[in-house]
């Protein structure tokens, strides 16, 4: 038994939530393998019902015919309004009525059929097969098997979309994380398994938690490189939902993982050795767990001299020879603030926390500024100073006072 | 018996079948950290230890191998850093908001995670009362996490903290500062002349400032 849904619309969702064998037979079209339907619903009248109703339902206006070949199927969808059941040895007789243009022959054939008085299915479908074998060839031989509803054929089945989500209604609320681990590892044993049997793994995570008191909790998790590693997701949820908790005890669990092609990427044997992907991944949500949320990562230098802006990131002079070393700043964050005594327009003592001294010799006044074309413009003067403590520091004057940015060390 | 004797006694009895260690290349002549082992910079404030450890990163970033460092003290400046050579994207940065505590479990889940070239503790500006709190079982588990791996594990302080578990530590000594210019006019800091010394050797070398 074959159905077909002719109409407008998303056909081919409707078609997938009765059959897993669907064809796409033209845009407007959709004919899927209705065999074994009828266990569900009985009779193929039920089954069309069914389809019927479920059309409804989803607001689609679709033709429903059902039949024992695809073609009289496709046929019947497009030739009748409504619901449609060909029935089993008397397809020719149901398909009769229709106009021989619902099979698109080639012009020079419908001309000719024309000329002969033949429009209707029932017309074709009474000629002997012998005779228009030797007038019309191969496919005059094809219309008359579809005119007559006796042509077979398999169909040709569209791939379902791959979706790779889950979840779990509870029937108590969970309000802890131990119980919920064993929840989102039962989704997440599933879900791995169903990527692994299709040579998938995933690089994007999505976790929605209902909460008791109907609000929705989301959390999104994306990996580095794909993976297929479950005890590392569960334990990257966990970390993650420790820190970001959700408010109210959990009624529903849903989870989605992204479909990607696994990484197929084998390192060199003389190319240094380099973390595995996911375990750093996991290894920086522990710290993070630990430090604090944007505490870690690579420091990036952004383009601006103003030496303070950004914690981590500033404009870099071009790089030294590596071979030589280079004396570097110690930075205080934030810079001390300092009571500094001038001598002839010079520092000559400094006092700070921890800092307490008299200048032995000094660099400086470096006068930088900047951002003057915004409403936050800078200035300073630098000095470079040895105290007499025996370090190094570079302190700073601007505006709002004295400032020790750092040692050299 | 005294505890060099044991231990020449010991070496002894090793002989040649003892493996020589592996050693990185600091980025300085003379300087060689063994891998799989602590090593310990130590030095007071403005000795150039922070310039060799900054060497060090920028060595073995030239070499394309990741590191960490675990900076206790939020001191580190990604600017001279660059300019120092140290490849930024091949570092990663993990700041502890002065919590020494902090900074010893992010560096034993760095080397527990593997695959660093080098992990850097930076105990540098953490007040040496603080630093010492840390238990010699604590600085044990570094050693023993790291043992056996390409990992150079290396922390900077202002004191050896480690004491047994440091396989090698190099006291940094500022033996001059270079400034350039008059006085009080045009005159520039231009660098710092540093020694090293360990046991085995003691080398000197320059951090240029400019």
């Amino acid at each position: 038994m074959f159905a077909c849904l002719h109409g407008n619309g998303n056909l081919t969702a409707l078609a997938f939530e009765f059959s897993p064998v669907v064809e796409q037979t033209a845009p407007d079209t959709v004919t899927l393998d209705a065999s074994g339907l009828d266990r569900l619903w009985g009779l193929p009248q039920d089954v069309a019902a069914a389809m019927a109703r479920r059309a409804a339902e989803i607001r689609l206006k679709a033709n429903i015919a059902l039949a024992p070949n695809p073609d009289a199927a496709i046929c019947a969808a497009r030739g009748f309004t409504g619901v449609s059941i060909v029935p089993q040895g008397d397809e020719a007789k149901f398909l009769g009525p229709l106009p021989l243009a619902w099979l698109a022959p080639s012009p020079e054939l419908l001309e000719t059929l024309e000329s002969w008085g033949i429009r209707r299915f029932r017309d074709l479908a009474a000629l002997p097969p012998l005779g228009i074998a030797e007038r019309l060839g191969p496919e005059g031989l094809r219309l008359r098997e579809l005119a007559r509803g006796e042509a077979e054929r398999k169909l040709v089945p569209l791939e379902a979309p791959l979706e790779f989500e889950d979840q779990i209604e509870l029937e108590y609320p969970v309000d802890l994380l131990e119980p919920l681990a064993f929840l989102l590892a039962r989704l997440l044993n599933g879900l791995s398994a169903r990527l692994a049997t299709r040579a998938l793994a995933t690089d994007e995570l999505r976790l929605r938690l209902k909460l008791e008191n109907r609000t929705t909790h989301e959390r999104t998790l994306r990996l580095p490189v794909p993976s297929l590693d479950t005890k590392a997701f569960l334990k990257l949820w966990q970390l993650d939902l420790a820190a970001h908790p959700p408010e109210a005890p959990i009624v529903h669990i849903w989870m989605g993982m992204n479909p990607v092609k696994p990484q197929a990427a084998q390192a060199g044997l003389f190319i240094p050795l380099a973390p595995e992907p996911v375990k750093l991944e996991l290894t920086l949500a522990r710290i993070q767990a630990i430090v604090g949320e944007g505490r870690v990562g690579s420091p990036e230098l952004i383009d601006t001299h103003h030496p303070e802006k950004g914690t981590d990131a500033f404009f870099s002079p071009p790089a030294k020879n590596a071979s030589v070393p280079f004396l570097v700043l110690r930075r205080f964050r934030p810079a001390r603030a300092a009571r500094v005594a001038l001598a002839s327009g010079q520092p000559g003592f400094i006092a700070a926390e921890n800092i307490r001294g008299k200048v032995l010799e000094f660099a400086g006044p470096w006068r930088t500024s900047g951002d003057w074309w915004t409403t936050n413009p800078w200035a300073r003067d630098e000095w470079d100073i040895a105290l007499s403590d025996g370090a190094l520091y570079r302190i700073y004057c601007e505006p709002r006072g004295w400032f020790v940015e750092g040692s050299y060390d | 018996m005294s505890a060099a004797a044991l231990k020449k006694q010991f070496e002894s009895m090793l002989g040649a079948s003892r493996p020589s260690l592996e050693l990185a290349p600091s980025g300085i002549p003379e300087i060689g950290l063994p891998r799989g082992c602590l090593t310990e910079i130590i030095g007071p404030a403005s000795s150039g230890r922070t310039s060799l450890l900054v060497s060090l990163l920028a060595a073995a970033t030239a070499r394309e191998e990741v590191c960490a460092l675990v900076d206790a003290e939020d001191s580190f400046d990604p600017v001279s850093a660059a300019a120092a050579g140290v490849h930024l994207p091949r570092l990663l940065w993990v700041r502890c908001s002065h919590n020494a505590e902090h900074a010893l479990k992010a560096a034993d889940l760095l080397i527990q995670g593997g695959g660093f070239g080098l992990v850097a503790m930076d105990l540098g500006d953490t007040p040496p009362r603080n630093a010492h709190r840390i238990s010699l079982t604590s600085w044990f588990r570094l050693r023993r996490g790291v043992e056996h791996t390409p990992t150079v594990l290396v922390t900077v302080a202002r004191q050896s903290n480690a004491r047994t578990c440091a396989s090698l530590v190099l006291e940094c000594a500022r033996e001059r500062v270079v400034w350039s210019g008059a006085r009080g006019t045009s005159q520039l800091l231009r660098g710092m002349r540093v020694r090293a010394r360990s046991k085995t050797c003691s080398p000197v070398f320059t951090a240029t400032a400019i």
